[in-house]
């Protein structure tokens, strides 16, 4: 079936739409605080063309020549020889994926909000900042030059700083925006330093030039590692891997649903989208994709881990998208790009899914806490059902979607790197463990806290059901291979083999298996209660203490780092520079001026005799001079 | 021993030489006013023998001469003027007493 | 033969003239050493058949700035004190004996292109010519007439009693 090719100009509206519905939104602000619906009506109606048109032009790539849509746009800073670089749109299986995640989670989340964010009186600021992110982050997807992705991922970032801080009255919030920024602009700086090797090597940030085998091959392979290993930091940054992964769980200090959007399924992906974009270059670059496989495998345990304790429902979910994160970047690093974006694009579904449902139970309760929760399957049943299957997904059981994206991460790491593939292993049978434990704690048993919980409006279930059918079944695009088809060269099978096939495997049937268990751990632990968990926690308490202080990493960050490595240490050394030594230079400058000023005045007596007898054995040491010269 | 040009030359740079010693070494300004005249009449001396050896015809060092003694003139008459009106403001005409330019 | 020795006696008195002006103590004898001086150069413009300035150098220098000088030293009260030396007596020394060797050496030294022709004589019709007919120095003249205008002016209101 023959689709017509989506116009050009429809495809830069793609995300020129919401950037006009944040412009139109923006100046309702300030004068009319009373009117806020429309700023709603105008967000969520740019966003849902967007979304239709993403669509199209999925359809469009799937039948163009080439697989790949491009569209020169403007020219920036011609100087003599052409223009250094131009700002066009890339559009291939890649991106045209992406734009139709972001455009659907940001719509259904949108939706969400005009029911969560209802009785907020910074309504109109909200959807004018959710249009600006969705904006960006389309933005930074259909980029074809790195320095407009660069453009792009500073923008997101704006827009992540300003929705954690939404709520500025509140100092916590404040500091998470904070803390988030400049913990990304950390990994930016490596972002920033890769765009300069890379433009110095090869003369241009073109993103299709870049990947070609021609100007690979011309880069020597050292300098190929820089760039990539740069890149790979600006990642680590946005995508919140360890050492850089502090910010994302103090991040939920924003609203639910922009937790849902921006830190659990497109913002935090902006970085594995970028090793994927720029995957030639990782192949290209040796070493690069080992430290990739190996800094997403530990992040994958690192956070499971500190999962398993926390007590607050967003934290879980926190900790647990820097997990999926890591086993992202295992996925593209040992089994190519669409292992990596399968995972993301079924991790997108599921995870805001999570988030939304969290948001819902909070709506119920008025709170975040475990305590303080507890058999609320009977007392809100919708939001009982969606996020179960959601969990169910995550945990990776078959035939659910996340089995499927797991399934391919763990086979693509047990032929690269067995010891990673441990690592992953382990991390299954955490993540699976953690998720229930929420599920158990939070809707089964008795009900411990005080609010009277009731169910959430129309408004924000139907947006979390239309998520809950992708996050159940978006694992079977893969099943025939269509998905590795589409993105990279796999061949197709059939369907039903795909599906059921699998599971004849032992690959599959062991992670099942883990997934499995980590589910029955939960459920003996706090349905069944065998053991009661506090035993658990005097009994393995030490490890319980690393967690829940995160591995004292906040500590090492502000104590040692910021105060007393910067603060007392290089900064005062800088001060001491800056005061004695240049200062004493200077100041030392100035009084031998005036010193020698003060000698030398005396020169001036005032008397005329002194002048005439200078002048004259002057005049005679001149002339003497000249005689002996001649 | 003929008196020839140099004889004439000879003697200016030693009559200059002695008024500029004077000039120098005094404590009265009147007396440096007087040697300052001398190192003027040297000079006049010189332009003089100058004139009668080189261009004997001419006589263009005597005009040089007169102009000079015009002047020399005008600046003692102004220079005592100077001194004497020192002298009523502080009653000395010590060279070294006239300091006030200094730092 | 005459001149010669006319030269070196106006020549001798000439020195001791101005060695009388630098080292007497007496302030009256300075001035009194400072008119032989002039006198013996006026008699050394007549051995350089110099007469209209000879006569001249007697007029100005002796008849006016020599008696000006006097009236000034008697005007002047430190007549007791006298001729003191002030206290760059060495500096000075060396700077007159260093111009003195310098200013001699390079006269000797010089080839002097003397001409062997006599000298005008008198003086007063050629030097008459030169500075006031046509095509001479009249222009200078004048100059010297408004320098001297200028001198008495700013020598009388100087010294006016206010």
């Amino acid at each position: 079936m023959h689709i017509t090719s989506i116009p050009s100009a429809l495809i830069w509206a793609v995300w020129l739409l919401p950037l006009g519905a944040f412009a139109l939104i923006s100046p309702l602000i300030r004068p009319f605080p009373g009117k806020a619906e429309p700023a709603s009506y105008i967000s969520i109606g740019a966003v849902g063309i967007s979304f239709a048109l993403s669509l199209w032009i999925l359809a469009s790539v799937m039948q163009a020549p080439d697989r790949q849509i491009l569209l020169h746009g403007a020219d920036w800073l011609s100087i003599t020889g052409g223009p250094l670089f131009n700002f066009g749109l890339l559009i291939d299986p890649l991106s045209a994926v992406m734009l139709s995640v972001v455009t659907s989670v940001s719509l259904m989340v949108q939706v969400y909000s005009r029911a969560y964010m209802h009785s907020d009186p910074s309504y109109l600021r909200y959807f004018a900042l959710i249009s600006l992110f969705t904006a960006a982050m389309l933005g930074l997807i259909v980029s074809s030059n790195l320095l407009s992705t660069f453009a792009f991922w500073e923008l997101v970032g704006l827009s992540s700083y300003l929705l954690i801080g939404f709520w500025f009255h509140r100092p916590s919030a404040v500091a998470a925006a904070k803390k988030a920024f400049l913990v990304t602009r950390i990994g930016d700086v490596g972002f920033l330093a890769a765009l300069l090797v890379l433009y110095t090597k090869t003369g241009t940030l073109d993103i299709t030039a870049l990947n070609s085998p021609a100007v690979l091959s011309a880069v020597s392979g050292a300098a190929l590692t820089w760039a990539a290993l740069g890149l790979f930091l600006g990642a680590m940054g946005k995508s919140g891997q360890f050492p850089l992964h502090v910010w994302l769980p103090d991040a939920m200090e924003g609203p639910t649903p922009v937790s849902a959007l921006i830190h659990a399924a497109t913002m935090v992906a902006a970085g594995v989208f970028l090793v994927a974009r720029m995957y030639p270059l990782f192949q290209a670059a040796p070493h690069a994709l080992t430290v990739v496989a190996i800094i997403g495998a530990f992040s994958a345990v690192f956070a499971a881990t500190m999962g398993l304790v926390m007590k607050d429902i967003k934290r879980v979910l926190a900790y647990s998208t820097i997990s999926q994160l890591g086993l992202m970047m295992l996925g593209i690093a040992t089994g190519g790009v669409w292992v990596g974006i399968f995972y993301l694009f079924n991790h997108a579904f599921f995870k805001s899914l999570l988030f939304l449902g969290a948001g819902s139970v909070n709506h119920a309760t008025g709170t975040f806490d475990l305590r303080e929760m507890g058999g609320l399957r009977k007392k809100i049943p919708w939001t009982f059902a969606f996020f179960v299957l959601a969990a169910v997904s995550l945990s990776g059981i078959w035939p659910l979607a996340g089995f499927f994206s797991k399934e391919g991460v763990l086979s693509a790491a047990l032929d690269k790197q067995p010891v990673l593939f441990g690592f992953a292993i382990l991390t299954t049978f955490l993540t699976a463990f953690y998720i229930f434990r929420v599920v158990f704690l939070v809707f089964f048993g008795d009900y411990r806290g005080s609010h009277g919980p009731h169910e959430s409006s129309k408004v924000m279930l139907v947006p979390m059901g239309l998520l809950a059918v992708p996050a159940v079944a978006s694992g079977w695009l893969n099943a025939n291979g269509g998905f590795e088809h589409f993105l990279g060269d796999g061949a197709t099978h059939g369907f039903w083999s795909g599906i059921i096939g699998v599971l004849a495997h032992p690959l599959a049937l062991s992670s099942l298996l883990a997934a499995l268990l980590g589910v029955f751990t939960a459920y003996v632990l706090y349905i069944r209660v065998w053991i009661s968990p506090n035993k658990i926690k005097w009994f393995f308490r030490s490890p319980y203490a690393i967690f829940t202080r995160k591995y004292g990493m906040d500590e090492l960050y502000e104590n040692v780092i910021v105060r007393n490595l910067l603060y007392r240490g290089v900064f005062r050394a800088a001060e001491w520079l800056d005061s004695v030594v240049i200062g004493g230079v200077s100041t030392g400058i100035a009084s031998l001026t005036t010193g020698a000023g003060r000698v030398l005045k005396r020169v001036q007596t005032g008397q005329v005799q002194l002048y005439a007898v200078v002048t004259a054995v002057g005049i005679a040491a001149i002339v003497l001079i000249a005689l002996v010269r001649s | 021993m003929t008196a020839g040009l140099n004889s004439y030359l000879v003697l200016s740079a030693v009559l200059f030489s002695i008024g500029l010693y004077g000039t120098l070494s005094r404590k009265n300004a009147v007396v440096v006013l007087m040697c300052v005249e001398i190192m003027l009449n040297a000079a006049n001396l010189s332009l003089v023998a100058f004139s009668r050896f080189v261009t004997p015809v001419a006589l263009s060092g005597q005009t040089v001469a007169i102009f000079s003694i015009v002047v020399a003139a005008a600046e003692v008459a102004v220079g005592l003027a100077v001194i004497i009106a020192l002298y009523r403001q502080r009653n000395s005409v010590d060279v070294n007493d006239i300091n006030l330019l200094k730092w | 033969m005459g001149i010669n020795i006319a030269f070196w006696v106006l020549a001798a008195l000439a020195g001791i003239g101005a060695l009388i002006v630098v080292s007497a103590r007496s302030l009256f004898r300075t001035a009194l050493g400072l008119v032989l001086c002039f006198l013996s150069i006026a008699g050394l413009f007549f051995t350089l058949s110099a007469d209209f300035l000879g006569i001249v150098q007697v007029l100005i220098y002796v008849g006016a700035i020599a008696v000006l000088l006097i009236v000034a030293v008697m005007l002047t009260r430190d007549v007791e004190k006298g001729n003191l030396p002030s206290t760059l007596k060495i500096p000075a020394l060396v700077s007159g004996i260093a111009f003195m060797g310098l200013s001699v050496w390079v006269m000797l030294n010089t080839n002097w292109p003397v001409s062997s022709e006599a000298p005008t004589a008198p003086t007063t019709s050629t030097l008459g010519n030169l500075l006031f007919s046509q095509g001479g120095l009249v222009l200078a003249v004048e100059i010297a007439a408004m320098l001297i205008l200028a001198a008495l002016i700013g020598a009388i209101s100087v010294a006016r009693e206010k």
